[in-house]
């Protein structure tokens, strides 16, 4: 079967790859771009850790093909902070100790990342609702909304500061 | 689980999609957000040859809110449908119904237009369709025609809807009145155990009307027409609620399944149904 | 001079050692996503393999035609069990002293049983290739429930054991009977119970679940054929036993085999096991000269790697009028699958379950337990417990609720009565184990008193009423648990496993300036061993955790341990950490009094250094001694600074706890809400808190998982209704609750640190929490036993039974 020509952005960068239309876009991004970050949980879209950043929005990178992100702005867990200079989510995911396998994080960091932009300010209700595509087997979530809620608490200092 | 080969296409208008459709048959098959069919395709369950995605086409998306008439283009998703403050004002059980569904990734691919029409019973959009009395609009290569919701339901995965078409709209008449969307679920992320749209409008003391539909009780949605007459008139106490309920399940014919054996569906869809018209009528 | 700043408590607080909430180094890597788990494991040529797998739980293989597959381009071969046969690869020996077919050897015995073996240049071609397989099957009857299993009529299901009335647990009476297994004093139980004054009894069954970490299970076996050696990269909790069991039925030499396992995403026990992929990935990779690489989707998780649980136990428990406990008798009917895949010691084969008089000072007591075979997928792991100790705690949990019923007495006080108390320490209990440590009265009473027992229970007395009035619809339940489990296998003279004891091990090398590598034989699966075995070296060398490299799965450098599960790598690798690093102290003593030029007598250790007695300010720092080691001469002493030690355990270690759970339960529709759960935790000696606090909040929600849906269902014919995460329940952020911790501390005394371990106990102790809050809901109406999973309509049926929808 013909691989078709693949553009998109990809954590800011124009990439072109060649990829059979049925791929699905977790496996381009993991096989062909060598992004192993966001990983795959369930294979229904039920548990999230193939969450990535698509034209803006969340979405599960097991449940769309590579054809429909043909074109498309893509964002991964490795587009949000360099390791010099690690997004505020990274951070608090440590500090607050959101995180303990480790296979899941990407996706939540991922999804969190998108959850505070929509919701600058959120609950710890609306963080478990937001939240609410990505499970974690091991956390709990008690401590990945303690990281979130801090994570908004100094994005928020940090903006105010600059005002 | 990996999706088997297709020919991928992106037409950017309806005519072109249609074309596609025609010239491949049942070969081919829309692909809206996709988080239906995918699924099935990665399981092998659906063997589609060629896809046909619907995210180029400008006209399959916007929401017009109009004063006598609400439109909904089939693209739009449940995403966009919650964000939307305009169609939270003039009818907010769309929103109310479009949280209870899946997740935030999900609702941010899957759109109205798939959730209606592809007949899947747990889908919750379609019972809320027919509470609304919504309009499908199809185009063909006869052209277009509309559907009402209620018309709209065979079977499981079977609709009015013919292969060769495309659900491009739906639209319906703002609300006024109480509203609700009740639904019963495991977790987030799964379909309803049971789940009831009420919409009702108050006259004084009593009910002026209502429409009552409910999702995953049978292999299509249920509008259940008497339990909503069964209202009409009464204080809506619980004499009034009893009667509606009791007309409900006369309508509903669920299955059993992980979620539940069939005696229990019936006893938590009255259940549900029952919160939804006190939250109805309490917003009245 | 040496400086005498920075003080003492600063020098303590520098080393992050013991009791520090230190934060995780694991952590860096794994926020930028830059784990390195299997699946991201890529090498040059590659290939990857796919199975063909059973849709029937019972049937004859009549044939297997691979001719489409082969002819698909990409496609490199496809195994069966005849190409196996001829390597004798076609079974292979389990965990539990059967054998498991690697591949279909003339019939399937469960659904999603592997029956052959695709390979091909990626993923997509693989999967491409087993839709063409063609399989021709003869179906044959289907036993599902391990009662029917048993009847004389019962379809023999291992017809390989055809005739042999012994198995690898002694007799066996029936075609689908694997063994029985009995502890305990049968006549004095009897007695006891025959003379009782009250005696309660009850069928509990532990329904079968499966640990689904995120991660499924996979490997990349790679032969390199120009050395001979075989490298096999994969979801291994138990690296060196699979090396072990990998050379002894390959008969690849064990030294030209390395196992590593990377990073993990989650274990639970689902990756204790050998599994048909790494089998067929291995031989694979032998004939094609290449690696290949299998990873399981999430459905293949789930229908055939290692359940948990799937046991019915039947006891009787009997007291005194007034609540004293005289005697408790269980059997179990473990349902076992089609193969005995258990992961237990070998003395075992019903894992630690003689644990099951719990926490009660029970006189006498008496077990037995039937192995049987069905048409469902093997395994029996411990799902975040040690062996079949989440069984048993749920087991002696819900009796002591349902005798406190007969009783007429509040559960509470029915526990604080029986409890062993501190003064029986060491404890040895009617089941035969020796209890190391514990303080059960003061844990709950700490317990009762947080939650607020007393007006908790008014508040449900009142709701009880203002549901009789018609006032509400919703109940309250209070669930107690008070569990203690055994965990850190264990004791060389008890333990083994294949053969192999259940010691384990730690490596340590001191770098000339003062910075460390350990080495340990367990493997990290989420726990933060890299973040707490540095603490605990630190605290016993005196060198900064920060400055300590912890490495672990690779067998060709780290030392032979038995790995990370039963929780006992704090108990058992943690200890070794501690002994090597007490080795390592031992010969720094003498190099600081050559340096001092002291007798070896006349230093002693205070945080990070030797000082001379009397002198403090005369010392030699961890980082000058570790630089001396390799810079001077010392008569009479061999340069450099490292040490090894294998810790064979004395004892088990017997951690506790005590959990409350408060539900609101909607009787009309079996909606419930935890409006409370309260765990306090005793694990000893505490290494890290901010990671026992995350270990109990995982735990917790694992048991909130499994009491309240998650299951793998069976049909009458053996299809698996739960293959998804649609429908196999795992709760997300929004249906968890929050929840509060607390702790007591209990040194185990024979743990060179006093720590017990803690991974498991809030899955052990939460799931009979949960339980317990739905049936105490209803003990007002009558209500005695129930069986798990309480999802909705399982809830609603107590109700429906009880008459409260009416």
């Amino acid at each position: 079967m013909s691989k078709m020509h693949l553009k998109m952005t990809v954590n800011g960068a124009e990439v072109e790859t060649l990829a059979e239309p049925r791929e699905l876009l977790i496996h381009v991004l993991r096989e062909r771009l060598n992004l192993t970050g966001p990983h795959i949980g369930c294979d229904t879209s039920h548990c999230g850790a193939c969450t990535v950043d698509m034209n803006g929005k969340s979405v599960k990178a097991c449940t769309v093909v590579a054809a429909q992100a043909n074109g498309a702005s893509i964002t991964t867990i490795e587009g949000l902070g360099t390791p010099d200079a690690l997004h505020v989510l990274q951070r608090m995911f440590r500090e607050h100790h959101g995180l303990q396998c480790g296979f899941c994080t990407p996706g939540m960091i991922t999804r969190a990342w998108r959850l505070l932009q929509e919701n600058p300010n959120p609950t710890e209700e609306e963080v478990r609702f937001g939240m609410s595509g990505n499970l974690c087997r091991c956390t709990g979530y008690q401590n990945i909304v303690k990281s979130i809620l801090a994570a908004a608490a100094e994005m928020n200092a940090v903006k105010e500061a600059a005002e | 689980m990996i999706p088997g080969h297709f020919e991928y296409h992106r037409p950017t208008d309806v005519a072109s999609a249609l074309g596609i459709l025609a010239t491949h048959g049942d070969e081919a098959r829309a692909l809206a957000g996709g988080h239906s069919l995918i699924p099935m395709m990665k399981l092998r369950m659906a063997a589609v040859g060629h896809l046909v995605d619907l995210q180029a086409i400008p006209e399959l998306r916007g929401i017009e809110v109009g004063p006598g008439r609400i439109r909904i283009g089939a693209m739009v998703t449940q995403a966009d449908i919650i964000a939307h403050a305009g169609l939270t004002a003039a009818a907010p059980i769309l929103a109310e119904t479009a949280l209870m569904i899946a997740d935030p990734q999900v609702r941010n691919m899957g759109t109205i237009g798939g959730n209606v029409a592809n007949g899947d019973p747990g889908n919750d959009m379609p019972a809320l369709m027919q509470c609304l009395d919504a309009s499908f609009e199809l185009r063909g290569p006869e052209g277009a025609r509309t559907v009402k919701a209620r018309a709209f339901y065979e079977s499981a995965y079977v609709t009015a809807r013919s292969d060769d078409e495309l659900l491009t709209a739906v639209s319906f008449a703002p609300t006024g009145g109480g509203y609700a969307y009740e639904k019963q679920k495991r977790k987030v992320g799964d379909y309803a155990t049971a789940a009831a749209a009420v919409i009702l409008t108050r006259a004084g003391a009593t009910c002026a009307s209502a429409s009552i539909a409910m999702t995953n009780l049978a292999d299509t949605p249920v509008w259940a027409e008497a339990a909503g007459a069964a209202l009409v008139g009464t204080p809506v106490d619980a004499a009034a609620i009893k009667a509606a309920v009791a007309a409900m399940r006369a309508a509903i014919s669920p299955t059993g399944d992980n979620r539940g054996p069939v005696a229990f569906k019936h006893h938590v869809a009255g259940a549900v149904l029952g919160h939804a018209i006190a939250r109805a009528w309490s917003r009245a | 001079m040496n400086d005498q700043s920075p003080t003492r408590d600063e020098r303590i607080e520098k080393l992050k050692g013991l009791g520090a909430s230190r934060r995780r180094v694991e952590d860096v890597r794994f926020t930028q996503g830059k784990g390195n788990y299997v699946d991201d494991i890529k090498m040059p040529g590659m290939l990857f393999g796919d199975f063909v797998r059973s849709p029937y739980a019972h049937a004859r293989v009549v044939s297997v035609n691979k001719a489409a597959a082969l002819a698909l381009p990409g496609v490199v071969a496809v195994l069966t069990a005849e190409d196996l046969a001829p390597l004798g690869l076609h079974w292979m020996p389990t965990l539990a002293g059967d054998k498991q077919m690697v591949l279909a050897d003339g019939k399937v015995l469960f659904q999603g049983q592997e029956v052959a073996f695709v390979v091909a240049k990626d993923r997509y071609t693989a999967a491409d290739a087993v839709e063409l397989i063609e399989v021709e099957y003869e179906d044959l009857p289907v036993v599902t429930d391990p009662f029917k299993a048993l009847e004389p009529d019962a379809p023999v299901l291992r017809e390989d054991l055809a005739g042999k009335t012994e198995g690898a647990h002694g007799h066996r009476r029936h075609h689908n009977h694997i063994f029985t297994w009995e502890m305990g004093d049968e006549a004095g139980t009897e007695t006891a119970l025959s003379e009782a004054e009250v005696v309660a009894e009850e069928t509990v069954y532990y329904h079968r679940t499966h640990p689904c970490p995120l991660e499924t299970c996979g490997c990349v076996a790679s032969m390199d054929k120009v050395n001979g050696k075989l490298t096999v990269w994969g979801t291994f909790q138990a690296p060196h036993a699979v090396r072990t069991v990998a050379s002894l039925i390959s008969g690849i030499a064990e030294h030209n085999i390395r196992i590593i396992s990377p990073d993990i995403g989650g274990g639970f026990g689902n990756k204790v096991g050998v599994y048909p992929g790494y089998i067929c990935s291995i031989v694979a990779s032998i004939v094609t000269g290449v690696p290949v690489k299998w990873v399981e989707d999430r459905m293949e998780n789930l229908m055939s790697t290692a359940f948990a649980r799937d046991y019915w136990m039947k006891g009787r428990i009997s007291a005194t009028k007034d609540g004293r406990i005289t005697a408790l008798d269980c059997h179990v009917t473990a349902d076992h699958g089609a193969f005995d895949a258990c992961a237990d010691p070998t003395k075992f084969p019903a894992g630690f379950f003689n644990i099951c008089t719990g926490s009660y000072d029970i006189p006498v007591a008496h077990l037995t337990v039937d192995g049987v075979y069905t048409n469902k997928a093997p395994g029996g792991v411990a799902y975040r417990c040690s062996f079949r100790v989440t069984e048993a705690a749920y087991f002696i949990e819900r009796m002591i609720e349902v005798l406190a019923i007969k009783l007429g007495m509040d559960a509470a006080d029915l526990r604080a009565k029986n409890f062993i108390r501190k003064d029986q320490f060491p404890y040895h209990s009617a089941l035969g184990w020796e209890y190391d440590s514990g303080d059960y009265h003061t844990a709950w009473a700490k317990a009762l008193e947080a939650v607020g027992y007393k007006s908790l229970r008014a508040e449900q007395a009142a709701r009880v009423e203002a549901f009789k009035r018609g006032e509400t619809r919703k109940l309250i339940g209070i669930g107690l648990c008070h569990f203690t489990e055994i965990v850190g296998a264990g004791p060389v003279k008890n333990c083994d496993i294949l053969g192999l004891g259940m010691f384990d091990s730690c490596e340590i090398r001191i770098h000339p300036t003062g910075s460390a590598i350990a080495r340990l034989g367990t493997i990290s699966q989420g726990q933060g061993h890299a973040t707490t075995f540095a603490q605990i070296l630190a605290s016993e060398i005196g060198l900064p955790a920060d400055d300590i490299t912890i490495e672990e799965g690779d067998t060709d450098t780290a030392p032979y341990g038995l790995g990370t599960y039963g929780s006992r790598s704090t108990p058992v690798a943690g200890a070794a950490t501690a002994m090597a690093g007490r080795k390592i102290r031992a010969k720094a003593q003498m190099i600081a009094a050559y340096l001092l030029e002291v007798h070896d007598d006349d230093v002693e250790w205070d945080v990070d250094r030797f000082t001379v007695k009397g002198a403090p300010e005369r010392f030699k720092t961890m980082k000058e001694i570790a630089f001396a080691a390799y810079h001077n001469a010392i008569p009479g002493l061999e340069p450099g600074l490292e040490a090894v030690s294998y810790y064979d355990p004395p004892n088990m270690t017997y951690p506790f706890g005590a959990y409350i759970c408060v539900m609101e339960i909607d009787v009309d529709t079996g909606v419930w809400e935890i409006r409370q759960f309260y765990a306090l935790d005793d694990c000893g000696t505490r290494i890290n808190p901010m990671i026992i606090e995350g270990q109990v909040h995982g735990g917790v929600t694992e048991g909130l998982a499994i009491a309240m849906g998650q299951e793998l269902a069976y049909d009458e014919i053996g299809n698996v209704k739960t293959g998804t995460l649609m429908d196999f329940f795992i709760p997300t952020a929004w249906e968890t609750p929050h929840y509060i911790t607390d702790f007591t501390e209990t040194p185990s005394p024979h743990h060179p640190i006093g720590a017990k371990g803690v991974g498991e106990s809030p899955n052990v102790g939460s799931v009979p929490a949960f339980s317990n809050a739905v049936q105490d809901a209803f003990r007002a109406f009558g209500h005695v036993h129930a069986h798990m999973p309480h999802d909705h309509w399982r809830i609603w049926t107590i109700a429906e039974g009880l008459g409260l929808h009416a």
